[in-house]
């Protein structure tokens, strides 16, 4: 190609930022960008969300709206759902969770291999919404830690987005000795009837 | 179209078993006593002016304070004469058995099982009578007027 580095050259100009560095990098002659290594990582982590969308209720079609074309979670990289939990880093629980599906959630929860983010997607999932009742888990996190709390009945899109683009920031600035988070923890509650 | 007539054909097939009737603006009702329920189902069904070939819903009302307690609610639709009637079984709740209809209608199934998870009656006769919605372990009839409306049982948790 017969590039030549120098000052004025294009490895020059596409510094990040924009701006000439005055550090080790030009030294380096714009050949090479340092950053740490976190920091790299969790720049990749947060626009590369695979999700896995936990739709138990009427959010699902909020869900579906938002991963459509016409919100597009896509642009902010969170394209693809994987109906595998292993396959999946970004926990969706989408919907009202009853206490007879709570055991599930959080065998979903620690089937997926870390790191693993939950988003709370609605009032439901968030604090158990008007169902105050009986059958209904008075919010997630009573079983699962949880990123990002999204309210709404049902949320709008442009709340769901928001809440991605918050977690992404919450990524942005994790180390490494947040993970491993481990298992859920939760214990049984009710104990068998003889 | 003559309304009650399924109420007058009742009644003078089962004159012992009808307790009260009535036919506000069209909707035919008989109460009757639960040990016939099985006999009435079958003679609404198979009746051939009646046909009551379609059960669309059974389901429990609490009347708590009142005696007998509980009352089991059969709706039923003719399909052949486009005819409805809404049968009531007064159940107590010292004595909370009644028949199974399954027998006469498959799709009593669910229902009786839905009926039992919620107000605790048991139908004689049924195949499977075990909860439906609810969990194992799960302790009383969440939907009786005497449910505690603060108590919990989860089946896992931390805080829950």
């Amino acid at each position: 190609m017969g590039v030549t580095f120098g000052k004025e050259s294009a490895s020059r100009r596409i510094v990040p930022g924009g701006t000439v560095s005055d550090g080790p990098e030009r030294l380096l002659d714009g050949s090479a960008i340092l950053t740490r290594l976190q920091a790299a990582v969790n720049w990749g982590r947060k626009y590369s969300f695979f999700l896995y969308p936990f739709v138990t209720a009427c959010c699902g079609m909020e869900f579906m709206s938002v991963a459509g074309p016409k919100y597009d979670l896509d642009r902010f990289g969170a394209a693809l759902p994987r109906f595998s939990p292993r396959q999946a880093d970004l926990l969706m629980v989408v919907g009202t969770i009853s206490h007879k599906q709570a055991p599930i959630l959080v065998k979903v929860y620690n089937q997926m291999t870390e790191p693993k983010w939950v988003f709370a997607f609605g009032v439901c999932a968030v604090s158990g919404g008007f169902y105050n009742n009986y059958s209904v888990v008075q919010g997630i996190d009573t079983l699962i830690p949880v990123d990002v709390y999204v309210p709404g009945c049902p949320p709008r899109p442009e709340m769901v987005l928001d809440g991605l683009l918050k977690l992404q920031e919450k990524v942005a600035k994790e180390r490494w000795s947040d993970w491993p988070r481990g298992a859920a923890p939760v214990t049984p509650m009710l104990k068998k009837q003889e | 179209m003559e309304t009650n007539v399924t109420i007058k054909k009742l009644s003078n097939r089962f004159p012992g078993a009808i307790i009260e009737t009535h036919s506000h603006r069209g909707d035919d009702t008989a109460v009757v006593k639960k040990e016939s329920i099985l006999e009435i189902c079958t003679f609404l069904r198979d009746d051939e002016a009646l046909l009551y070939n379609f059960m669309m819903d059974l389901t429990v009302v609490d009347y708590l304070g009142r005696e007998p307690r509980f009352e089991v609610v059969y709706h039923l639709f003719s399909l052949r004469h486009n005819r409805r009637v809404r049968i009531k079984a007064r159940v107590s709740e010292a004595d909370a058995i009644i028949d199974s209809i399954v027998p006469v209608w498959v799709g009593a199934n669910w229902f009786e099982r839905e009926a039992f998870d919620m107000y605790g009656i048991t139908f004689k006769g049924h195949p499977e009578m075990r909860r439906i919605l609810l969990y194992e372990g799960f302790e009383g009839h969440p939907l009786r007027k005497d449910y505690p409306i603060k108590k919990r049982q989860p089946l896992i948790g931390p805080i829950n």
